[in-house]
């Protein structure tokens, strides 16, 4: 097994960012594992495992000039987990409406009192400054029921949110 | 019987196109009783083409019996399966056999129109929706070569996507 790092980048986007630090993580001899990169507020985010290179130490000395050149932060540590640990979500939960503060705890809070286990949340916000409007998107997996999830979310709805529970299906084929 | 071995990526025999199947006889019904099999000592699939074993005939299964609440035509041998009419579309989360350990979302068409052949060569016509339109052509796909990771989108796109869902 692998020894993993987690490699976080930030920064100011531009294109070219992943071509240029995944060729110095190549040159320094790493592997790349999963990976995932998204703008969030006009920022450049991502996260990759990185295993294999020289040690950890010369990893971050080796993409320093990097990330000064890009202006990116770099962020290094050992992580605990390893390829193929995927975990299937077997619902999705869907939340919009106007933005207000502790919507994204209190829906989180209803999921994680359900044993609602979170594997993926994206959210953005859209509409405009005066009326900004609230877009989230979980995936996780639930042992209870949907009518028990949705039951629970259902008191959102109160307040203008609109939330929607459906089941992942998977198909194997 | 036997269960045959099932072929994984990256072996690129999964991306060659399957000729169509001429001669019904026993030959076909020995080798689909063997599919049925493979399909079955695997995870849940709900499919199974002929490809996916090194067989390059245009042969597919699908059940998708077995799952709750899902309109569906019972166990279905399709030789030579042809779709002649999508309608709609959505998005899903696909799997496949021969692409371990991985699952993505991919649209597809919510309701088709089915031609195929029976084991006897007889023709067969089928409407189908939802859960196991979305296996027919997760399994035709096999025939032509093509792979759900051929056409997985972004997990992302289903945010903007809301109404899709709920067709
Ligand atoms: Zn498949």
């Amino acid at each position: 097994m692998p020894d993993w790092s987690m490699l976080t980048l930030v920064g100011a986007d531009r294109p070219g960012i992943v071509a240029r630090v995944t060729r110095a993580l190549y040159l320094h001899g790493c592997n790349l594992g999963e990976a995932s990169m998204i703008r969030l507020g006009g920022c450049f985010t991502m996260m990759l495992m990185v295993s294999g290179g020289e040690r950890r130490a010369d990893l971050t000395a080796a993409l320093r000039p990097i990330a000064e050149e890009l202006g990116l932060r770099i962020h290094l540590e050992p992580a605990p987990g390893g390829l193929h640990q995927h975990l299937l979500p077997n619902l999705q939960v869907r939340v919009f409406g106007a933005d207000r503060a502790g919507l994204v705890a209190d829906v989180t809070g209803i999921l994680a009192a359900q044993g609602f286990h979170v594997l993926e949340l994206e959210s953005d916000v859209a509409g405009d400054a005066e009326r900004p409007l609230y877009i989230m998107s979980i995936q996780g997996f639930c042992e209870r029921s949907i009518e028990s999830v949705r039951a629970a979310l259902a008191m959102l709805s109160d307040d203008g949110v609109s939330v929607d529970v459906a089941s992942v299906d998977l198909l194997i084929g | 019987m036997a269960i045959l071995e099932i072929l994984t990526l990256p072996d690129p025999r999964l991306g060659q196109s399957s000729r169509p199947v001429e001669i019904f006889d026993a030959a076909l019904r020995d080798f689909v009783a063997d599919l049925e099999e493979t399909r079955r000592a695997g995870p849940a699939a709900v499919g199974i083409a002929a490809p996916q074993v090194g067989c390059f005939q245009r042969i597919v299964i699908v059940d998708v019996s077995g799952r709750r609440k899902t309109p569906n035509h019972g166990h279905l041998i399709l030789i030579n399966p042809e779709i002649v009419h999508w309608d709609g579309f959505a998005i899903g989360r696909e799997g496949c056999l021969s692409v371990p350990d991985y699952t993505g979302n991919v649209i597809r068409a919510t309701h088709i129109q089915l031609k195929a052949q029976d084991l006897e060569g007889q023709e067969l016509a089928f409407e189908m929706e939802g859960f196991e339109a979305r296996a027919v052509q997760h399994e035709l796909d096999h025939l032509d070569g093509l792979l759900f990771v051929d056409r997985v989108v972004s997990r992302r796109t289903d945010l903007y996507r809301r109404k899709v869902y709920q067709t």
